[in-house]
């Protein structure tokens, strides 16, 4: 925290020109303090494991519902998506509607069962008819992987954006944020558990459907609540006319991009589902009929956002002006709500044009702490649960104490890792992780999901097969794609592809894998389980089925 | 190794496996979700193929500035919307009232 402080200090100091560069400084202080107060509060309500990795199950449908979204609406949906609006019109929106429907598959296919048939961890579900250490070990990694390439996604983007929403472009700065968050979501993890993480995911959604609606509103007043007035002025100052109310202009430009969108919405769609910050969010809530509710929940929330950012896309393309515009282009995009908040509250200069600037960047704020706490949550449960207490321990019990003390270890050395991975990854796009994360939540995750629950015959090798199938061929295939190297130079001269212009090799023509990888993990899933010879897992299949839809059984 | 259960139990789970209260209850869980998720989606890919491969029909103007780009992204909300609404009344109609008194029983079968 102090570090935080410190950076705060430094960088208002540099900004003494623009007063709210010091409000957006005491807004961000205070999200801390709120969110530091919170931990403190429910670390004396954490007493036992399930206490820890899922909050006693004690929150209700609707406080898991806002956390959920707490938990989903990141920084790349805040900032990203308005962004992506705002610079290539409606194929921005093509995000937010992959990213709502997969909550169809949550609800549908995986929140309640699930909720009936585990524990604490995505592994658990599997590990009920499956050999445990085998399972084990394959979900653990695939949850880590996905959770650190998320993470690492959102801490870069916390560097960046505090530094432009305080006004600082120095590295110094950007490094000193990354550190802080990261100290912070440790602070979260280690004191609050589940039960301070949740919290603070919940004070977040609510900040943030809050700010959202705010801008939403002052956006749609000024032209008279008329959404198609609002679409022909985005269109108009865009320069680009009608086309810009029209899909195509980010993915429309060849058929290789238009099979890499179509990749990007099946992953999209099935990943949410399988991502392991929001698998445990399910074990939050005492019975499945809750899970249930936090869902619809979510759907409302997520949704309602998601229509939201439409808004604040296209009135940031048609209200925001001059330098501003010049700077949404340069953050590439990120900006495009804080400064939209600045010209719907009076403009650069003015009071109010400050105050709901300062407003917006502490929300975004919130946001990313949110997120991170929720994924070293989630990396820092599995290792304790499933790699220390079921795959590495040779004792025959754990009991719950240690293995929340060995949760607490972990989420530091997590926290750690993550911080030294995003201070050199500063100096590389790292936003294609999200879209990465959640290919190989569908590749990997979901189909063993998916079998265990309704494939009587699917087993350990199987489940195996899948997981490490789905991640292994969506990470590889990006290593060969255009993403890692290959891509050349834009015309300003920035190297597109993360390796060096001399070296390249891709093969893999699309940058999201999700086509190839995901009917990969399914059929690996497939394969794996038909050539093996193990029948024990089709004996606990009846158990799992009337556990997993009635509750019988569940934890309580 | 996996998770232990007791025989009681393990008897339970079978009984309760067994009976036509459970066969119900797993045909009307199966017979909603199965064509539901089939439909969403192929209603969704179908949008991202029209985004794709559409553009003259995406471009289509319906009135003033709104398109059919923005009407079918907007369907998409609102079918997701009524999915979500429609599974949670169809649920609490036909699968919870027996869910309970499955649950009831295996919680009485094991304790006795």
């Amino acid at each position: 925290m102090s570090a935080l402080l410190t950076s705060g200090d430094v960088l208002s100091a540099a900004s003494d020109t623009n007063d709210h560069q010091a409000l957006t400084a005491t807004l961000f202080v205070l999200v801390v303090l709120l969110t530091v107060g919170i931990t403190f509060w429910a670390s004396r309500n954490t007493k036992t494991a399930a206490d820890y990795y899922a909050g006693g199950r004690s929150f209700s449908g609707v406080q898991n519902g806002f956390a959920i979204g707490g938990d989903y609406m990141s920084a790349a949906s805040f900032l990203g998506i308005s962004g992506a609006i705002a610079l290539s019109g409606y194929d921005g929106f093509l995000y937010s509607i992959g990213f709502l429907v997969a909550w169809l598959v949550a609800l549908l296919l995986v929140a309640e069962l699930l909720r009936n048939s585990g524990r604490f961890t995505m592994a658990d579900q599997l590990a009920y008819r499956m050999r445990q250490k085998p399972v084990r070990t394959a979900a653990a990694t695939s949850t880590i992987v996905v959770s650190i390439f998320y993470l690492l996604a959102q801490m870069v983007g916390a560097g960046a954006l505090v530094s432009l929403l305080l006004g600082v472009d120095s590295q110094t700065a950007k490094n000193l944020t990354i550190v802080a968050v990261g100290i912070l979501m440790i602070f979260y993890v280690v004191f609050g558990g589940m039960k301070g993480t949740t919290w603070v995911q919940i004070v977040k959604a609510v900040l943030l459907m809050f700010g959202t609606l705010l801008i939403s509103i002052l956006v749609l007043a000024k032209f008279g609540f008329n959404v198609s007035d609002l679409l022909g002025t985005a269109a108009e100052n865009s320069g680009k006319g009608s086309a810009f109310l029209e899909p195509g202009l980010k993915y429309g430009a060849t058929t290789t991009s238009k099979i890499d969108f179509l990749s990007l919405g099946i992953a999209l769609v099935l990943g949410t589902a399988g991502l392991p910050h929001i698998l445990v969010r399910f074990y939050t809530v005492p019975t499945a009929r809750q899970a249930r509710q936090s869902v619809l929940w979510a759907i409302g929330i997520i949704g309602t956002f998601y229509l939201l950012t439409l808004v604040l896309g296209f009135g940031a393309a048609a209200l925001v002006k001059g330098d501003a515009k010049d700077r949404i282009v340069e953050s590439g995009g990120n900006l495009a709500s804080p400064l939209l908040a600045e010209a719907v509250g009076g403009g650069p200069g003015t009071t109010g044009g400050a105050v709901l600037l300062a407003l917006i960047s502490a929300v975004a704020f919130a946001t990313i702490l949110a997120v991170v706490a929720g994924l070293t949550l989630t990396s820092a449960s599995s290792v304790a649960h499933d790699l220390y207490a079921n795959v590495w321990n040779k004792q025959a019990d754990v009991t719950g104490a240690q293995e929340v003390k060995v949760a607490r270890i972990a989420a530091f050395v997590i926290g750690g890792v993550a911080i030294a991975l995003a201070i050199p990854g500063q100096s590389l796009n790292v936003a294609f992780l999200v879209a990465l994360a959640f290919a190989v939540a569908a590749s990997a995750n979901l189909p063993a999901l998916l079998y265990n629950l309704f494939w009587k015959r699917f087993n350990t090798r199987g489940a195996v097969w899948s997981i490490y199938g789905g991640l292994i061929s969506s990470v590889g295939l990006v290593i060969f794609s255009p993403i890692v190297s290959g891509k050349g130079l834009d015309p300003t001269g920035k190297n597109l592809s993360l390796l060096p212009t001399s070296i390249d090799i891709s093969w893999f023509p699309l940058e999201n894998p999700g086509i190839v990888s995901i009917p990969l993990g399914f059929f690996l899933g497939w394969l794996g389980t038909v050539t093996s010879k193990e029948r024990t897992s089709e004996e606990r299949f009846p158990e799992l089925e009337v556990r997993s839809l009635t509750g019988a059984g569940s934890e309580k | 190794m996996t998770e232990k259960v007791t025989p009681e139990a393990h008897a339970a789970y079978q009984r309760i496996h067994a009976s036509p209260e459970f066969a119900r209850l797993q045909s009307g869980y199966l017979r909603f979700v199965v064509p539901t998720t089939v439909g969403f989606m192929l209603w969704y890919l179908l949008y991202v193929v029209c985004s794709n491969w559409a553009p003259g029909f995406m471009g289509t103007k319906v009135v003033g500035n709104i398109n059919v780009a923005l009407v079918f992204g907007l369907l998409q909300f609102i079918t997701t919307f009524a999915i979500a609404w429609v599974y949670a009344k169809y649920s609490a109609r036909a699968m919870d009232p027996i869910a309970d008194a499955l649950n009831e029983e295996f919680e009485k079968e094991i304790n006795r």
